[in-house]
């Protein structure tokens, strides 16, 4: 075995050399317990993963009712329903992998008090069974392509560049939802209100557009403007334009949320299993 | 022979909130008391800082320094609350020390609890992988022991069936199977096995000698069992309130612990974390025959042992049983009784046994206590849970007291024949 020889030091306040190196390690990890928490989610369901599309399908009919149809709100020359969706697959995504990550140390104390990992491994997993949501609503968005005879055009190889933003973007606040809420359980309250809120204040329902252009900068501190702004520039293609300052305000946000997220994350990881 | 865990003035301090009921700290509180300290410190610049009276320093352990060597088999004891688990959960990487250095060469594995990240509604096949990979072994390297794991637990049948259909003891031997086909360069095991019926543990046992035996592996074992670790260990480390009091030879060190148990008798009480078991022993106490709690007896009087076992589960069947041990380790006697009747609810139970009086011989004894459904599952087990003083109270020995003259007045029949040949015969009552 080629790691009998490396010799484990532990200290107080010793920051681990080994821990990217460990974390890979484990690697097989984040897929299992993502697997655990899918295949959990749907045991002892009728319509099992189902519900993983009817879910987002209900709530983009709402909000096409709501904001087009009473709200008269203008739409881009799009059909409302993919304006709607475009969106919805990124907010979702966000949301529940943000209040997925923070219950999920707390959810998995017993493993953290007993069993050493990356303690890492946890609450990205949570993002990836939210990212594996994502995909499987991503086919929701397809079929509604098709329905309204929509034709995206190249712009939408740049997707999966957006969607690596989404995911940086629910990683970081993941981290530092969770690590907080190990502590503080303050955020286990805070999680679904600013999920529900946020809902609200980001550009779900209605484009981004209809925001004053003297707001516009300040609308972009919320990362999630320039995630969903992104995926509507790559999805609907046609004369929907990024707001680039915005875009790149929101991105900056994002690496920060992330950089800060995973530092604290790893400052506090160490006393998880003497405080949770 | 070299060491492969070297632990050098490691010390783990730990803050015990008083008054404050919850357990994890609220923002609110952290807010509050900044914003105090602040204005304080505004007011008072050159005061002391201030003593907080709701928490309290707990060193779990205090400047601990041992070493292991490669293939020891080392048996980690001391009373509760001595800083064992502690110990091990620094060795394991799960919480960092306050202070002081461990070196340790090689991969460790550590079982601290059975099942640890088992999923209740997945299946036996589904729960190996998902625990293998906790645990830190690879898809490849659970696959490859699959079928070795799957002999080990005998659970061949119900591969397919969630784990939350599982009898206990089915569940125990699944996770413990899957623990026992890590192969680390050392293993840390807590009391894990006392929660498997004495067949298994037996099984369990061997597993682990053979693979500390045959791999040249470094085995920590922590128990409350000293039968066990006997038998399973060769070097012993004797903790006590934080400290290392000695470390040696396996017998030696267990027959000190026997000794230093024994000065804080009379009554036991248990820590919470056993009282999830269906049953358990929470409470032992001695009195005499009027009632009065007591830890020293004369020979001519009764005395009068209860227990206090919790009851989560009734299980049928079940026995109480108390053994008695003399000072030299020896057990001369035992009894049972049956306690469980079914269909009730759960509570506590209270169990006196009256040891008749002018039985034991003036020594100083040990009880231990069991509750346990015969030849299947030990639900607790305490060893010297009480220990009573009997002194002479006048009998016809009392000239010859101090000397070794047996353990039990046996009230012979005596016969004399001088008439012709000097027979002599004796009988027993």
């Amino acid at each position: 075995m080629s790691t009998s020889q490396s010799v484990l030091i532990l200290e107080a306040g010793r920051a681990e050399r080994h821990y990217w190196r460990d974390l890979w390690r484990y690697r097989e990890l984040f897929f299992f317990l993502a697997w655990r928490d899918i295949l959990v989610r749907y045991k002892q369901t009728v319509i099992g993963i189902v519900w993983a599309l009817g879910r987002p399908l209900i709530t983009m009919m709402v909000f096409t009712l709501v904001f087009s149809k009473l709200a008269k709100l203008p739409s881009e020359g799009v059909p409302y329903p993919i304006l709607v969706f475009a969106a919805l697959l990124p907010w979702q995504f966000f949301a529940s992998a943000f209040s997925g990550a923070g219950d999920s140390l707390i959810s998995n104390a017993g493993m953290i008090s007993k069993v050493y990992f990356p303690r890492l491994v946890i609450p990205a997993s949570a993002v990836i069974v939210s990212f594996v949501d994502f995909l499987i609503s991503g086919i929701i968005l397809v079929g509604l392509m098709i329905w309204y005879g929509f034709a995206p055009n190249l712009r939408m190889l740049t997707l999966p560049l957006f969607i690596f933003v989404a995911f940086a973007a629910a990683m970081g606040a993941g981290l530092w939802i969770s690590a907080l809420n190990v502590k503080y359980r303050d955020f286990r309250i805070i999680v679904p209100f600013v999920v529900q809120f946020g809902l609200y204040v980001s550009p779900v329902g209605f484009s981004s557009s209809i925001v004053p252009e003297q707001w516009r900068l300040l609308y972009s501190l919320n990362p999630m403007v320039g995630v969903i702004d992104g995926f509507r520039w790559a999805i609907l293609g046609g004369n929907t334009q990024l707001y680039w300052p915005g875009f790149l305000l929101s991105l900056f946000l994002v690496v920060v949320i992330l950089v800060t997220g995973i530092v604290y994350f790893r400052k506090t990881e160490k006393t998880f299993a003497d405080v949770i | 022979m070299s060491s492969v865990i070297s632990v050098e003035n490691l010390s783990k301090k730990y803050i015990i909130g008083h008054q404050k009921q919850e357990r994890y700290t609220s923002l609110r509180d952290v807010l509050t008391d900044g914003a105090k300290r602040f204005t304080h410190k505004l007011t008072h610049p050159f005061a002391a800082p201030e003593n907080d009276p709701t928490h309290e320093e707990f060193w779990a352990l205090k400047d601990v320094s041992f070493d292991i060597q490669q293939g020891d088999r080392v048996g980690i004891i001391g009373r509760n609350g001595a800083g064992k688990s502690t110990l091990l959960k620094i060795l394991s990487r799960i919480t960092e020390p306050t202070s002081g250095r461990v070196s340790i060469k090689g991969r460790v594995a550590s079982l601290l609890e059975v099942g640890t990240g088992f999923h209740p509604e997945l299946t036996g096949r589904e729960n190996i992988f998902l625990n293998g990979a906790i645990l830190g072994m690879s898809k490849v390297e659970i696959k490859s022991k699959f079928d070795e794991i799957v002999a080990f637990a005998e659970v061949e049948k119900f591969l397919d069936t969630p784990v939350k259909r599982y009898s206990s003891g089915m569940y125990v031997r699944l996770a413990f199977a899957v623990a026992a086909h890590l192969e680390p360069e050392i293993l840390i095991v807590d009391e894990v096995l006392a929660v498997g019926d004495a067949q298994f543990q037996k099984k369990c046992l061997g597993k682990m000698e053979e693979v500390s035996t045959q791999g040249g592996r470094t085995v920590l074992f922590v128990s409350h069992q000293m039968g066990s670790i006997i038998q399973f260990c060769n070097k012993a480390l004797l903790l006590h309130k934080g400290e290392v009091v000695e470390t040696g030879s396996v017998a030696q060190v267990v027959n000190n612990y026997m000794n230093l148990s024994s000065q804080n008798m009379g009554r036991f009480l248990v820590e919470a974390t056993s009282l999830r078991k269906d049953i358990c022993i929470v409470a032992a106490q001695s009195y005499d025959s009027e009632g009065n709690p007591a830890v020293n007896f004369t020979h001519n009087q009764e005395i009068v042992i209860e227990i206090t076992c919790k009851i989560n589960r009734w299980v049928k069947g079940t026995e109480v049983r108390i053994s008695v041990r003399d000072s030299k380790r020896n057990v001369f006697t035992t009894d049972t009784e049956l306690i469980a009747q079914e269909g009730q609810p759960p509570g506590e139970l209270r169990v006196k046994a009256v040891i008749p009086a002018g039985l034991l011989r003036p020594e100083e004894y040990f009880f231990k206590l069991a509750v346990y459904l015969p030849n299947q599952i030990i639900f607790d087990i305490v060893e010297d849970a009480l220990s009573v003083t009997v002194m002479d109270g006048g009998s016809k020995y009392a000239a010859s007291e101090g000397l070794d003259y047996g353990c039990v007045f046996v009230d012979c029949k005596w016969s004399i024949d001088n008439s012709s040949s000097s027979s002599l015969s004796i009988t027993q009552e």
